[in-house]
């Protein structure tokens, strides 16, 4: 077990907690300021990565495919605020959970229905492939090194954007009392689109990123999903630094547990067992953390009184 | 509630009618299918418990349905290959016997719902939703890299597990045992919501601050419902996993815990007959829509969607208004 092999995880873990960080943004944000529990935010990061390999396959274009996918995420984001979410705000949370799970069902069937069941192909462009040499002698794939730096502006933009900018007061109000910040003239509902619709683009986002280096299918937004759930909860619902922390976390814990356990088991019994418990393990690792999290902290690491 | 008693007596009669009459015709897919809206029923009445009477809006009920599942076929693959699964303190075979195979999956699914529910009861709300949800995504994981009990394949039985007295191979008479199942499950659960406990588990749904003060403790309340509710469900899993004679991850997946939360809605929150309403309705549109489109998913979103945002009582409450919901 080389220092090399542990720094190499160590980044396959943040370029994990970077993506996991885009799409516990988008959660996170729409839970804090509507207070709405959005279960076809996985749909989201589906539908941008469809479209970035539409686009790409089209144009040959990553740039324009990473544009495609911010584009139609956030407009089928909008489109499902309009007409559907916001319906939903004043509704108890069983009510947002069915009617979100029901978007599931549609996005899914009709992407199906798009583009067939078969897993598209986004490819990672030819400037962004291959290896490339850090300091210290480790070759790490570049793409997946680019991942973690649009991970990192894209998170510093939106932190800029909610501390410093008009929109981002509006936000931050809105989540204080949606209320008031109407009665002093803010358009809450146009307010409400954009804030779904910026969460959107960021699964949407995520989504196109991962496709290149997994495949692109139908249901593939919903174990991230989950995740980005766990993310949330151990960061504290509503906030955007929890959703940061917890994402790196979470990202960490389950790329490093899943390389380490078994190793670690394997100094203590024989190879096969230790694999497979290892493995076992590793798998339930994130969601041991988080148990042990709401054990200390029932509202997350940085959540007010939920 | 008269109406809605006769409603639900008729309900029952069909359920049992239908099987009855294609028995006679000698149409066994029916008689399945009908096995398989009963069972599925029972999972509902249990989630009902904790959803309706508890308020808690557990996303993660697939687990309990799973580790019944699991129970049968953990049981069920021992017996079959004649291993021992353990030794100590005494020689076990596992079983092929329905009941013990029942008991213990209701053992197992109580005990699972103990611990879930005594971390995730901590938490109310969202949080609570979304730690079911991990909860169960931690045991389906788990199952599918469980490579003893066959991992993402799943286990497949040969052979369905007998009950004394009972050709459980005979498609009627195991619809018989688990229609019995649901009728006694639904009474119980009628007398549950009655008692001095649901009484006070309806309580505590509606004002957390009053049952407190009167001196109950809604922690208590809750966990013991999400037990029970955990304990029913997971015996409906044995019977689903018996009736296909397969269990796969697949049984621990959210969406089935989504689809056991779509039986409740689609009759009705908190209605005793809701689940057996809505788990009938699901099962004939997935059989009918499924065979006029392959994409059937997106009418039962769509209807899905119609039905949270217009009708809020679910069908039942459709059909019958809003008589009893008090709160």
């Amino acid at each position: 077990m080389s220092l090399i092999l542990i720094l190499e995880q160590v980044l396959n873990g943040l370029q994990f907690g970077v993506m996991l960080f885009l799409m516990a943004a988008g959660l996170t944000l729409v839970f804090g300021v509507m207070g709405l529990i959005n279960l076809a935010h996985g749909a989201l990061y589906m539908v941008g990565a469809f479209a970035a390999a539409a686009v790409a396959g089209w144009t040959g274009s990553f740039v324009l495919a990473l544009m495609a996918s911010l584009a139609a995420a956030a407009a089928a984001g909008a489109l499902v605020e309009v007409t559907v979410i916001r319906r939903l705000y004043d509704r108890d949370h069983l009510d947002q959970v069915l009617a979100t799970f029901a978007l599931i069902l549609i996005f899914s069937e009709g992407t199906r229905w798009l583009f067939g069941s078969f897993p598209l192909f986004l490819d990672v462009p030819s400037y962004l492939s291959g290896p490339v040499m850090l300091p210290g002698g480790i070759q790490y794939p570049l793409y997946r090194l680019a991942m973690i730096a649009i991970g990192l502006v894209v998170g510093a933009g939106l932190f800029w954007l909610i501390a410093r900018t008009r929109i981002g007061v509006q936000i931050r109000a809105g989540e204080a009392d949606r209320e008031m910040i109407a009665a002093l003239g803010v358009d809450i509902s146009k307010l409400y689109t954009l804030v779904f619709a910026l969460g959107a683009a960021l699964a949407g986002l995520a989504g196109a990123l991962v496709g290149a280096i997994q495949s692109v299918q139908v249901g593939m937004g919903e174990p991230v999903l989950i995740l980005a759930f766990v993310v949330i909860v151990i960061g504290g619902i509503g906030s955007i630094k929890g959703a940061l922390v917890g994402a790196l976390l979470v990202g960490l814990t389950d790329t490093l547990g899943g390389v380490f356990l078994p190793r670690l088991f394997a100094l203590m019994m024989e190879p096969e067992n230790a694999a497979s418990l290892g493995a076992s393990l590793a798998s339930m690792l994130i969601y041991i953390l988080m148990a042990a999290v709401l054990l200390v902290r029932p509202s997350g690491l940085f959540g007010g009184s939920a | 509630m008269g109406r809605e008693r006769i409603f639900n007596a008729g309900i029952l009669l069909a359920l049992l009618l239908v099987p009855l009459i294609a028995w006679k015709m000698d149409e066994p897919f029916l008689i399945t299918l009908a096995t398989k809206v009963t069972i599925l029923a029972l999972a509902g009445v249990g989630l009902n418990i904790a959803l309706g009477l508890g308020g808690l809006v557990s996303l993660g009920h697939a687990a309990f349905f799973g580790i019944g599942g699991y129970a049968m076929g953990i049981l069920a693959s021992h017996a079959q290959n004649y291993e021992p699964l353990f030794s100590w303190p005494f020689l076990f075979e596992g079983s092929n016997q329905m009941p013990l195979i029942w008991l213990v999956a209701v053992v197992a699914s109580a005990a699972a719902a103990l611990v879930i529910g005594a971390l995730s009861l901590r938490t109310s709300g969202v949080y609570f939703i979304m730690i079911t949800l991990a909860f169960g995504q931690m045991l389906y994981y788990f199952t599918i890299s469980w490579s003893a009990y066959g991992g993402e394949d799943g286990l497949s039985i040969w052979v369905r597990n007998e009950m004394p007295g009972v050709n459980t191979l005979d498609p009627i008479q195991f619809f018989a045992v688990t229609f019995v199942i649901l009728c006694l499950t639904l009474w119980s659960a009628a007398r549950v919501a009655q008692s001095a406990f649901g009484l006070a588990l309806s309580a505590a749904r509606q004002s957390e601050e009053r049952v407190e003060t009167v001196g109950l403790a809604p922690f208590k309340l809750r966990l013991m419902a999400f037990v029970i509710s955990g304990a029913i469900t997971g015996l409906a899993g044995a019977l689903f996993a018996d009736l296909n004679r397969f269990v796969s991850p697949t049984m621990l997946s959210w969406h089935t815990s989504g689809e056991i939360m779509i039986f409740v809605i689609l009759g009705g929150v908190g209605r005793l007959y809701g689940p057996v309403v809505g788990a009938a309705v699901y099962i004939l549109l997935e059989h009918f829509l499924g065979g006029i489109s392959e994409y059937w998913q997106i009418f039962l979103g769509l209807l899905l969607l119609g039905m949270v945002l217009f009708a809020r009582g679910g069908l039942i409450g459709a059909l019958l208004g809003r008589e009893v919901a008090h709160d």
